[in-house]
């Protein structure tokens, strides 16, 4: 084998144990973030049912969905939403809620 | 009704409409399949029945008939041929040596291609393996 | 180089495998700093597997044929742009390509969500870097790219004929990006399930995503070779029912069932132990996929049978199927669903029944295509089955489909009123039925399923159309936009329905486009001297004359020699267009038996098929000319050059050469023999390409991604703020 081609094979693999063995440096179990979890969990949820609401609206507007019917399936899953919100609010990690506006 | 059996119901519906199709395409499969040979397998072949025939175009042996061409087709490693007379459309791949697949019928000392029914397989770029089925 | 090469895939291999010990090391005892040491570890492979890829793309453009792949594979004759693509041609390196784009993909996926779906993420590495070792083992130990040739030759073999056009050089990347991604998904679940996410909002969320770019990708993969295989080879049709082919559609069928069932889930929290069954299957399916290709286990025009890869892709496969139904078996409590279906006349209904009919159609595509070894297993003879048992199952299937997605679109989740349901249908409905009755006055009766097919696509259409009508006048209503900004801004803040609509509509052209060419086309093969005539669904096809020409490459070396036609087409007395089908010879790379001149007609020969293509049908024609009458003068020439062999120089045999086929090729066109013709003139072929384009635009639309849901925090009651927070989305959007 070449010197050349050696010298190569060797930079890379001092590369690639550099770039794995450098998280490994920190020592000690970084704590899970569970709360951080079940944030993610809750906007992923938040923005799915916002959605659903969305799509019930525009299922009402283009006659798929009767006045009545769009009532009573808006008014539960606005129900569903504020739930989500509610756990959102419990959760630490959620920002206490910055009181400004948007 | 109770949403239980009606769950129960819709089910039952599924899975017998499953099953129906899986019953059909057994029995069907069975009688519209061919049976895949190889030359020396076409020895035993029988008239008038439809086989897909595999194997190599025997190098020399390609003539045009008024209609169409007429080959013999051999074992992947053998020399037995059979003779096939075949009209229809030819690939671009199509040369002696080559691998071929195409449906024949016996008819008296010859077999008959169906129409557009052959196949040449791509030029194989990659070495073959000596275990490799024939 | 190429000993770089083989080091850096060793080290791919060998950090796959610390990466799958680092990810479920740090998964299980919960050190974080392991999970992004295995997360690296996939960056890592992608990084040597890139360098490992240029390096032989490297070898191939500068045509170093050292490379034993690239002498076997490429030429100096090629031009560069196939040279490049040369690189994938062959077993090895189609394998780098797979591990390189699964490396890629996935490097992208984890980086996206390294924040979100933590404990999920580490399994699904480990997956992924379970698939990377395979087929890097596969690179290290079986197949390498990097093998040296054992003499270095002065010129390569040059690559197929056949492949050297663009759709061709495209397809295989886009089939592999195509199943790599849906490796992604697969390894999420596997994760998913693990964890007990499966019936987590993020997971589905991401996972609906990788599924939808992936559907995309293979489903371009699996159009342009079919459009490849439509204007490139010389028998006129883009589908053959060919094992390769079935085992694109396979994953890509069960891929989109998921796209729908998903959203149910989403919706609903129904159908979990299915989804992720779907899922895993759909995986499986894109593994099999790439074997069936590699492993010459099935009869195909695509048979590069090396069967050294049949056994360990046996086992893979087998491993996948048993830990992933062990999966599901296991996490069966955690799969009970929480919502089931509340009526048959709702949207949930009918995606349902969609999944059901594809999910009957894959089943089907694979029955067929694995019967033959099936047979074998239970009769001992192989038995196979041809295009019309296919057809004879998926057809009417496909318009059940077609049938299903004009309903969709007009029907509402969860519920929806028997006199609603009325109110929506009767326009599409009446659409439909108008345009079944014209055309079946109009002689479309004699085909009832393809007269089926047209009167479902029109269903389509029409409902989808009435969607767009309606939604356009609620955003005019609501903002007084015109028509025009109307239309884009409901698409762009309600993309993934609209873009759906959109991809349905272009199904829907798609199949109409396929029944029509399928029941209504007529062809004909026929042998026509200059001057003669055929005629075919009312078009006059003539033979005017006879085309040859000799083609060179940009260095000056012989590329081949083309022998051709021009063929007028009149209908009714008035001219159409010219067709100009040819039949190209590519010389034979053996040297040793035969003749100077008759290697040129003992290598590759491709055809140049003669296309019109429009919106109403299309015209194809492609000729096969009689060389035999040419063939005394082969052989003559060959005689004089053999005799002649050792005492010219290189430059005057080359010389002597040139104007010898010159001659040759002259004689063609001057004293043509019978030429012979298919001919086929077949009806809305053109809808197939565009309907795909239409599929494909929509996906587009309904992927973009656009401004999440508001993450705006605002003090208030919660029902005041889920509405300010929904109002705020309203406005923001515009």
């Amino acid at each position: 084998m070449e010197v050349g081609s050696l010298l190569i094979i060797l930079v890379v693999l001092c590369a690639v144990v550099a770039l794995l063995y450098g998280p490994l440096r920190a020592r000690g179990a970084a704590p899970r973030d569970e709360s951080a979890d079940r944030v993610a969990e809750l906007e992923a949820r938040k923005e799915a049912k916002y959605r659903e609401i969305r799509d019930a609206q525009m299922d009402m507007r283009t006659g798929k969905l009767s006045e009545q019917d769009f009532r009573i399936l808006d008014r539960q899953l606005r129900a569903e939403a504020m739930e989500i919100l509610r756990a959102l609010d419990e959760e630490p990690g959620h920002a206490v809620a910055d009181h400004r506006l948007g | 009704m109770q949403p239980a059996r009606k769950r129960k119901i819709r089910l039952v519906v599924a899975l017998s409409a499953a099953v129906l199709l899986a019953c059909a395409l057994v029995v069907t499969s069975l009688g519209a399949s061919r049976e895949v040979v190889t030359p020396s397998e076409l020895a035993t072949a029988q008239a008038g029945v439809a086989y897909q025939l595999t194997g190599k175009v025997q190098e020399g042996s390609l003539r045009s008939s008024g209609s169409g061409v007429d080959f013999l087709v051999r074992d992947r490693d053998g020399t037995k041929a059979v003779p096939v007379a075949y009209t229809g459309a030819i690939p671009d791949a199509f040369r002696e040596g080559r691998e071929v697949i195409i449906t024949v019928r016996k008819q008296a000392d010859t077999f008959v291609g169906e129409r557009d029914s052959l196949i040449t397989k791509c030029p194989s770029k990659f070495t073959e393996d000596a275990t490799q089925r024939s | 180089m190429a000993t770089v090469g083989r080091a850096l895939l060793i080290l791919a291999l060998a950090v796959a495998a610390y990466g799958i010990f680092a990810s479920i090391y740090g998964a299980r005892s919960g050190r974080t700093q392991w999970i992004v040491s295995g997360r690296r570890a996939v960056y890592a492979i992608a990084a040597l597997v890139t360098g490992a890829f240029a390096i032989l793309e490297v070898a191939f453009l500068r045509s170093d044929f050292t490379f034993a792949t690239v002498a076997a594979h490429s030429s100096t004759t090629t031009p560069a742009f196939y040279r490049a693509a040369a690189a994938w041609s062959s077993q090895e390196g189609s394998l780098l390509l797979w591990l390189w784009l699964l490396s890629l993909w996935a490097s992208l996926v984890l980086f996206l969500t390294r924040r979100t779906l933590r404990r999920v993420a580490p399994y699904a590495t480990a997956v992924l870097l379970g698939l990377a070792a395979f087929f890097a083992g596969l690179l290290v130990f079986l197949e390498t790219p990097f093998g040296l040739s054992p003499i270095v030759p002065l010129e390569g073999n040059g690559l197929n004929p056949l492949l050297r056009h663009p759709s061709m050089m495209i397809h295989p990347p886009m089939l592999y990006s195509g199943y790599t991604l849906f490796a992604i998904p697969f390894a999420f679940a596997i994760g998913a399930l693990i964890t007990r996410q499966v019936g987590a909002a993020d997971w589905i969320r991401s996972t609906r995503r990788f599924a939808l770019g992936a559907w995309f990708f293979l489903g371009i993969g699996i159009l342009l070779g079919a459009r490849w295989s439509y204007a490139e080879l010389g028998w006129g049709g883009y589908w053959a029912w060919d094992p390769v082919e079935n085992a694109s559609l396979l994953p890509w069928l069960t891929g989109t069932a998921f796209l729908h069932s998903i959203m149910l889930q989403e919706k609903r929290g129904m159908l979990r132990i299915w989804n992720v069954s779907l899922v895993l299957a759909t995986g499986i399916l894109a593994v099999l996929g790439t074997f069936l290709v590699r492993s010459g286990i099935l009869d195909s025009i695509h048979a590069f049978g090396a069967s050294t890869l049949g056994v360990p892709f046996v086992i893979l496969i087998g491993l996948l199927v048993a830990s992933s139904i062990g999966l599901v078996v296991w996490r069966r409590e955690a799969l009970r669903s929480e919502n089931k279906l509340d009526s048959p006349l709702s949207r949930e209904a009918v995606f349902l029944a969609n999944n059901l009919v594809l999910v009957a159609m894959a089943f089907v595509v694979f029955w067929g295509t694995f019967w033959p070894l099936i047979a074998e297993a239970f009769t001992g003879t192989r038995r196979a089955l041809g295009p019309p048992w296919f057809d004879r199952y998926t057809v009417p299937l496909a318009i059940v489909l077609v049938l299903l997605s004009g309903i969709g679109p007009v029907i509402a989740w969860r519920r929806a009123t028997a006199a609603n349901a009325r109110r929506n249908f009767v326009v599409p409905g009446l659409v439909a039925l108008g345009a079944g009755a014209l055309l079946a006055v109009s002689g479309a009766a004699d085909k009832p399923l393809a007269l089926a097919m047209f009167v479902c696509g029109a269903f389509v259409v029409a409902s989808v159309g009435q969607e767009f009508w309606r939604g356009v006048g609620v955003r005019r209503a609501m903002t007084g936009e015109g028509p025009l900004g109307a239309l884009v801004s409901l698409v762009a803040r309600n993309r993934r329905r609209y873009g759906g609509y959109l991809v349905h509509v272009g199904m829907a052209l798609l199949f109409v486009g396929v029944a029509a060419s399928t029941a209504f086309d007529a062809a004909r093969d026929i042998r026509m001297a200059p001057g003669q005539t055929t005629r075919v669904a009312g078009y006059d096809f003539t033979y005017v004359k006879p085309t040859s020409k000799i083609s060179t490459t940009t260095d000056g070396e012989l590329e081949k020699i083309s022998f051709g036609a021009i063929v007028d087409v009149h209908r009714d007395g008035r001219k159409i267009t010219t067709l100009r089908p040819e039949r190209g010879y590519f010389p034979s790379r053996d040297i040793e038996g035969l003749g100077a001149i008759g290697r040129f007609f003992e290598g590759e020969a491709t055809s140049e098929v003669g296309l019109k293509a429009g919106m109403r049908r299309d015209l194809w024609t492609a000729m096969t000319p009689d060389i035999r009458a040419l063939l005394p003068a082969i052989r003559q020439g060959d005689r004089v050059f053999e005799a002649a062999a050792g005492k010219l120089t290189p430059q005057t045999q080359a010389r002597a050469l040139g104007a010898a086929l010159t001659g040759l090729v002259n004689r063609y066109s001057a004293d043509p023999p019978p030429a012979t013709f298919r001919v086929i003139a077949s009806p809305l072929v053109s809808w197939i390409w565009l309907g795909a384009i239409v599929v494909f635009i929509g996906a587009l639309i309904a992927m973009w991604p656009g401004g999440d849901a508001a993450r705006r925090r605002v003090t208030a009651g919660y029902a005041a703020r889920v509405s300010k927070d929904l109002a705020r989305d309203d406005l923001a959007r515009v």
